[in-house]
């Protein structure tokens, strides 16, 4: 395929070693050719090291929506020798290179590389002033728990879920949050839900590995109904991994996270925007529920920016609160919605009592058979009162061609590389994006898929998790899988070529 | 009003178990300091770990939180931090705070976390029937160690003074009196207040014998402030004489002050 499918996306590529300022160069790049009115999409890509080694940005923008970058460069800003050494085969044919070390001088290289490329006159006229806000995932999440009333982020920093800790961090002055970083991942969660029990609204971030160490206490969330925000950003693993590059291997780890049967929302959005709505949804969706929602991110939709218009209206669900309490107040009171009114330690005459023991109504530990099974019957009648809701929810969306027979089916940052290669792609196709794992929403998803004759499930695993869940519980059979398992972000072109090659 | 701090829930510690009398103790010091209108009882939360002092949350009418082996620590901190106007106890075993959760104890010690952490030293784990844990003499014969525990016992009062706690007191429980006292003087302390209560196993380790004619109370006129003298008292051999008493208080800005600040 050729190089230059697409005239109207520009791409720049910035490189030298760490501590050469690449990622602060590439976010100014990013952000000047923003405020120009230009969709950017920007990757990152570093090894972990603090000096040395070789970090590099991507920025592929034009005028329409970019949804991810592409490997062919236009400009090549090498701030160091090993950067044109590097990345020389991923040139296109009159690409620029611009060697010099003082970021001043390369933004103003750039500016008029645009400018002589006509960008400016031909192929961008009549931009909007503004496209939007150059965002990552992980900060786009986080303004969303702000926007829905968050009052504690707790954290043990992992890359690449350590933005969230940073940025909040900083917010704390201005906007009343807390942020705590305890000793562990276990001191995280377990104290996360000591502050919920208290009546905050409290949210913890983590990688796979992280939330690995976070099982136990994440069940105790199930047994105490405690209302609580877990993001958890994939890298690559097992194990340690491949600590800054990207996978999307803990979609089944997530969904049944925990020891024990409880029920827990899982949503997984696939770009910037979708974060923020996420984590927004995520904090009231714990609250009128009072359960464990996870946010599942990877390491591109984390780290990766793009241009967005967060609509950053507060939507802040209290959820079912006590109005007046008395002696006989009961935590775990059984209702028909499943959900029990809830008070918070420090109530007049209420006492409250929550147990990791199986309890009854009032929180004190039991083994009665009958009261341990109306209990269990109590935690999933919210499930089950969840599950109506769902059909008014955007839990899958649908883009391309309705009609089609070919359907691409996936989830997370995917949606990326998926939405900009279907941009070349020959035939008509049908593109399905799954944002909630746990409830599925088997019905949206069955409709979606009735009518498909090929259906290709494209994911950043080995076993294609997702392909396997959407048979569990649609019952229809996806054999065709683009999977990738290196670490490394897809690229739309080749993403396009591999789709092409499967449907004709 | 006579305050009732009883549930419903029947009592299944051993007859005679010494948990019992923490439990009587714990009862009469909050019963006279609600009284004293010193705290409302509105305000007091309790947590517990898991192993047989983690009944202790279902026998006590009280805000509570019954939490994992080992990781009530964090959590009462998290209660505290999310509303400081609480009052915030734990009761934990030696298995529970010196074996699976010790990094929790040596970081609130360290952050001076306003909370106090009540730990009921029986020297083994004795829900699960019967083994050696961090607190457990050398040669200790437990069922996973017939021939005798290989490992020295760690010194809960030195870690806990070490990492930075800002009260270190030592009781037995079958004083309740005593107990009583020191369990008011903790709870009033701003800051970490750490306390080892020694609570005899009569099942499967009962020391009562041992510690009977051991245990003695520090001095009306010991100095408190003294780390060094604090240092000295409870590293001295427990061998012959047992000292109990607050080896140590003092006052200094906690985690939560500092995090409103």
């Amino acid at each position: 395929m050729s190089d230059n499918l697409d005239k109207n996306i520009f791409t720049i590529g910035v490189g030298g070693a760490a501590g050469d300022g690449v990622k602060s160069l590439g976010v100014k790049i990013g952000e000047i050719l923003c405020n120009r009115g230009f969709n950017v999409y920007l990757s990152l890509d570093y090894p972990s090291l603090i000096r040395g080694g070789h970090n590099f940005i991507r920025l592929s923008f034009g005028k329409e929506k970019v949804w991810n970058d592409y490997t062919k460069l236009n400009v090549l800003v090498a701030l160091n020798t090993e950067t044109e050494q590097k990345h020389k085969n991923e040139l296109k044919q009159d690409a620029q290179i611009i060697s010099k070390n003082n970021h001043e001088e390369v933004l103003e290289k750039i500016k008029s590389i645009i400018k002589i490329k006509g960008f400016e006159s031909a192929n961008f006229k009549g931009l909007p002033v503004q496209a939007g806000q150059l965002i990552e995932g992980n900060v786009a999440f986080a303004k969303g728990l702000q926007a829905a009333g968050l009052d504690f982020y707790i954290a043990y920093p992992m890359t690449p879920a350590t933005s969230v800790l940073h940025y909040l961090a900083g917010e704390q002055k201005s906007s009343g949050i807390k942020v705590i970083q305890p000793e562990n991942e276990i001191a995280v969660i377990n104290m996360a839900l000591g502050s919920a029990f208290a009546g905050k609204r409290t949210a913890i971030g983590t990688a796979g590995g992280g939330f690995a160490l976070m099982q136990e206490a994440f069940s105790l969330a199930g047994i105490t109904e405690l209302p609580l925000v877990v993001m958890v950003s994939q890298r690559q693993a097992p194990a340690t991994g491949v600590p800054t590059y990207s996978s999307q291997s803990d979609l089944r780890f997530v969904i049944h996270a925990g020891h024990g049967e409880f029920p827990r929302i899982v949503i997984a959005p696939g770009d910037s925007e979708e974060s923020f709505c996420a984590g927004r949804n995520a904090l009231n969706l714990a609250w009128k529920y009072q359960m464990p929602v996870i946010v599942l991110l990877d390491k591109v939709l984390s780290e990766h920016m793009i241009t967005a218009t967060l609509n950053e209206t507060k939507m802040v669900e209290k959820g079912k609160i006590a109005r007046e309490t008395d002696l006989n107040y009961e935590r775990y009171k059984i209702t028909e919605d499943g959900i029990s009114p809830m008070a918070f330690p420090g109530t007049t005459n209420a006492v409250i009592k929550v147990n990791s023991y199986e309890h009854n109504e009032k929180g004190i530990t039991i083994d009665d058979p009958e009261i341990i099974k109306k209990m269990i019957e109590k935690r999933f009648s919210k499930m089950k009162n969840l599950e109506t809701k769902i059909q008014n929810i955007e839990t899958i969306k649908i883009y391309g061609d309705e009609n089609s027979k070919n359907t691409i089916i996936f989830f997370g940052s995917t949606k990326s590389p998926v939405l900009e290669a279907a941009k070349y792609l020959k035939t008509s196709t049908k593109l399905i994006q799954i944002i909630w794992l746990e409830p599925f929403d088997k019905n949206k998803v069955k409709a979606a898929l009735q009518t498909s004759e090929k259906i290709i499930c494209v994911e950043a695993n080995h076993n294609g998790q997702l392909a396997s869940l959407v048979s569990e519980k649609t019952g229809i059979k996806i054999t065709d899988k683009i999977l990738k398992y290196d670490s490394k972000p897809f690229d739309p072109v080749r993403l396009a070529e591999e789709i092409n090659n499967k449907i004709i | 009003m006579n305050l009732d701090l009883s549930t419903k829930a029947e009592i299944t510690w051993c007859p005679g178990c010494s948990n019992s009398q923490i439990l009587v103790a714990f009862r009469q010091a909050v019963d006279e300091i609600v009284k004293n209108k010193e705290l409302k009882i509105e305000d007091l939360v309790i947590f517990s770990g898991i192993g047989c002092h983690g009944k202790i949350t279902d026998y006590l009418n009280i805000n509570s939180f019954t939490s994992l082996h080992g990781r009530l620590v964090p959590t009462m901190t998290g209660v505290k931090c999310a509303n400081p106007n609480l009052k915030i106890v734990g009761f934990s075993g030696d298995g529970d705070s010196l074996d699976e959760g010790i990094a929790h104890l040596i970081h609130a010690a360290k952050r001076n976390s306003d909370i106090s952490l009540f730990i009921h030293d029986n020297k083994i784990f004795a829900l699960t029937t019967g083994q050696f844990n961090a607190l457990s003499s050398k040669g200790f014969k437990g069922k996973s160690t017939p021939e005798g525990n290989i490992e020295e016992p760690l010194n809960p009062l030195l870690i806990a003074l070490s990492s930075g706690a800002t009260f270190v007191a030592r009781t037995y429980a079958g004083d309740i009196q005593g107990t009583k006292k020191i369990m008011q003087e903790a709870i009033n302390h701003k800051g970490f207040a750490f306390v080892d209560i020694i609570q005899p196993c009569i099942t499967f380790f009962d020391t009562r014998d041992y510690f009977k004619d051991k245990i003695y109370w520090l001095e009306d006129n010991y100095p408190r402030d003294d780390f060094n003298k604090a240092l000295e008292k409870i590293t001295e051999s427990t061998q012959e004489k047992v000292s109990l008493g607050i080896f140590y208080k003092k006052d200094k800005p906690t985690f939560e002050e500092e995090l409103y600040k």
